[in-house]
């Protein structure tokens, strides 16, 4: 009698052990007690649906620390034990590779590799180049050596991040207030906004929008928008603060819900914006439209990075989660916020028809589209602004950097502030 | 056994000094040295450099092309002080006067202080945002002036200007007067307005020769909460001012982000040294602690 019990609970023993393994799936078997991934990044891309869809396909648990864009790179530099996988935009590896602070990713780790967009590898985009002014992220994407505190000029075994999303940003509007075509970033300082116009008080990127103003009127035509001179920087500084003297900025913002508020309350009708703080002033039935302008885009791209630190298990569980993000499922989510992701191929799969044809091909949506949560963001018929993947991403005139400058960059922002 | 006597009081003042040394008097001493660093894109570099503090005053000897930089940051910066520190005072003061004078009941009094905190319940960022709504060119101010034809157009001063910096300071920080010139006005021996009453003192004189001079004290304890709060804010001025109006705060937060610590701890040393200043003339006017 008691022989047979201890018998049978074995045999439910090894049986559970078995469902467990049969569970997880077959490239990543973290059987061996689960890991846990501490992801640092802003929180672009910390969802919980990312986080649920991990946990179910790899056994991976992640922990989200999200921070400021600031602070990811504050992060990287001085505190590079505190997380196992760096969710970073391009530009700041120009501050934190020097660090010596993340290691080098295996190109043959990531089986995807030779898939990512040309965007990243190439510069180009269905064959044609597009703009790399400031840090285009081909330019700092891969390293010499495994432990290189520089950048290589040409593609290496060693990839610095593995892209994940990226976008094109321009100016956001209210049509219903304007009432008139807007087609260049000129009309950020045009006197008929006064009062009504805002700019992003983040130094690196504000100058930079700033900058497509100057060359949109005609001022003045920048060798590299992203890496000013001194000069450069004076004038364009100039520029911004005899519009702030002439009240032509009713506030700047700094934060996502910031530049919602603005737009949806009325206080601006012209300013620069983020693609999903666009959807989130429509989705309260607000007609906001994200502009495209004849001078092009401003881009910016983020990916993963890993420590130099992180080893055996836990890095290994890195790449597998990095795998798995380019898999489709993650890349799907992405483009369905209106963001891209690195791989096109995977994600067009785990994608409806409808909504490739929306998102990517910029065609008119065949039924209402709906954000990953259900809620309906473009009713069928609806066109996405500025078109499709190819004529966004074709258009990008610069990315978003960091200057050789950059102190002083600093110094002359905060000047304008107190202008 | 004398021994013993003179070493005891040291001993039981060591757990406080040791929490002071460690969180209050070596940050400080930390903050001072690495603003004489030099620093780079990444890095730190020890090293004693005038860079931070040059850089810093760059230009200030120059007043042809107007103030510089440091300065025109320290006079808005001072400017938004003074208005708040005014506007707080008097509304402190009067508060606290209605409180401890006007009304009798020890329980009405109570509630009444507790409904001072009420501000306190929510968090700060949220109390800010929640006036734009209120103050925005199409908030119901606008509206309600505009719909009774006060004036013709929405009025943008009310809203990301001097006018809702000060207003947002004076919401936050008043409960810092009322606290301390509250406590000074209930220690006022009820019996000296009583004798200068008595003396032929109008209401007028009394407050302003009895009650002002004795709840002393409690103005300059508020004064400086309010004054070492608004020197340093950057929250409520750059939501308030929509980012636009300078202040010290903000520029030490934008050279921490960009990894400028020693540029910011020169910052912070001057600031401090100012508030430092400020807070020594105030006392040396008035001792705190003989009126307490």
């Amino acid at each position: 009698m008691d022989t047979t019990i201890r018998a049978g609970r074995r045999q439910l023993l090894q049986g559970a052990a078995g469902l467990a393994a049969a569970g997880l799936a077959a490239p990543a078997v973290h059987a061996q007690g689960a890991v846990t991934l501490r992801y640092v990044g802003t929180a672009v891309n910390q969802s919980k649906e990312i986080k649920d869809k991990v946990k179910e396909d790899l056994g991976i648990t992640l922990e989200y620390v999200p921070v400021t864009s600031d602070d990811v790179v504050r992060r990287a530099v001085t505190q590079p034990n505190s997380f196992d996988v760096l969710d970073s935009e391009y530009w700041m590896l120009k501050k934190i590779i020097p660090s010596g602070n993340l290691q080098g990713m295996d190109a043959r780790r990531i089986k995807l590799v030779d898939e990512i967009t040309p965007v990243f590898t190439k510069g180009e985009i269905a064959g044609k180049k597009i703009g790399d002014q400031g840090t285009a992220p081909m330019k700092v994407s891969y390293l010499p050596t495994q432990n290189g505190k520089s950048f290589a000029t040409s593609p290496t075994q060693w990839l610095t991040l593995i892209p994940t999303t990226y976008n094109a940003d321009t100016l956001g509007i209210r049509p219903d207030k304007i009432n008139r075509p807007i087609t260049s970033w000129a009309e950020l300082l045009n006197p008929e906004f006064k009062g009504k116009a805002s700019l992003l008080n983040i130094p690196s990127i504000g100058i930079m929008d700033a900058a497509m103003v100057v060359e949109a009127t005609g001022q003045h035509k920048y060798a590299d928008k992203g890496n000013m001179t001194r000069a450069e920087i004076d004038l364009t500084m100039k520029v911004l603060t005899e519009a702030k003297r002439a009240g032509q900025f009713r506030a700047f913002w700094k934060d996502f819900n910031e530049s919602v508020n603005l737009m949806a309350s009325g206080e601006t009708v012209i300013q620069s914006m983020w693609s999903p703080a666009v959807t989130a002033v429509r989705s309260r039935g607000i007609p906001c439209t994200y502009q495209p302008l004849k001078e092009g885009y401003r881009a910016w791209a983020a990916g993963f990075g890993i420590p130099k630190t992180l080893t055996g298990r836990k890095l290994d569980a890195t790449y597998d989660f990095i795998n798995w993000f380019l898999s489709g499922w993650a890349g799907a989510y992405l483009n369905r916020q209106g963001y891209y992701s690195a791989v096109l191929s995977t994600a067009q799969k785990s994608m409806e028809a409808y909504e490739w044809d929306f998102w990517m091909l910029g065609k008119p949506a065949a039924q209402d589209i709906k954000a990953p949560d259900g809620t309906v963001l473009e009713k069928a018929g609806a066109v996405r602004d500025g078109g499709s993947y190819e004529a966004r991403m074709g258009a990008v005139a610069c990315w978003n950097a960091v200057m050789d400058e950059n102190d002083y960059m600093v110094r002359k922002w905060n000047e304008f502030i107190a202008a | 056994m004398t021994q013993r006597r003179d070493w005891a009081p040291l001993l039981q003042a060591a757990p406080l000094a040791l929490v002071l040394l460690l969180f209050f008097v070596f940050p400080l001493v930390a903050t001072a040295v690495v603003s004489l660093w030099n620093y780079t894109e990444y890095s730190l570099v020890p090293d004693v450099t005038s860079r931070n503090y040059a850089e810093m005053f760059e230009g200030c000897g120059n007043l042809s092309d107007g103030l510089c930089t440091t300065f025109r940051t320290y006079i808005s910066t001072l400017r938004l002080c003074g208005l708040v520190w005014l506007c707080t005072l008097v509304l402190g003061f009067t508060v606290s006067y209605f409180l401890a004078f006007h009304v009798r009941s020890d329980t009405v009094r109570m509630a009444l202080f507790l409904v001072c905190t009420a501000p306190f319940l929510t968090s700060n960022v949220i109390r800010m945002i929640s006036w734009l709504p209120l103050l925005g060119r199409e908030g119901l101010v606008n509206q309600a002036l505009v719909g009774s034809g006060v004036v013709d157009a929405p009025q943008d001063w009310l809203l990301f200007s001097d006018f809702s910096v000060v207003l947002a300071f004076v919401h936050l920080y008043t409960l810092f007067v009322v606290v301390p010139v509250f406590n000074s006005m209930m220690r006022i021996d009820r019996r000296l307005l009583e004798a200068a009453q008595d003396a032929g003192a109008s209401g007028w004189q009394t407050l302003w020769h009895v009650v002002v001079p004795l709840t002393k004290p409690g103005l300059v304890i508020g004064s400086i909460f309010v004054i070492v709060l608004v020197m340093g804010d950057f929250v409520t001025i750059g939501v308030m001012g929509g980012q636009q109006i300078a202040s010290i705060g903000k520029i030490i937060q934008v050279q921490m982000s960009y990894l400028q610590f020693p540029a910011a701890a020169a910052q912070a040393v001057v600031l401090l040294g100012l508030v430092l200043l400020v807070i020594a003339a105030m006392t040396k006017l008035i001792d705190i602690r003989r009126e307490l």
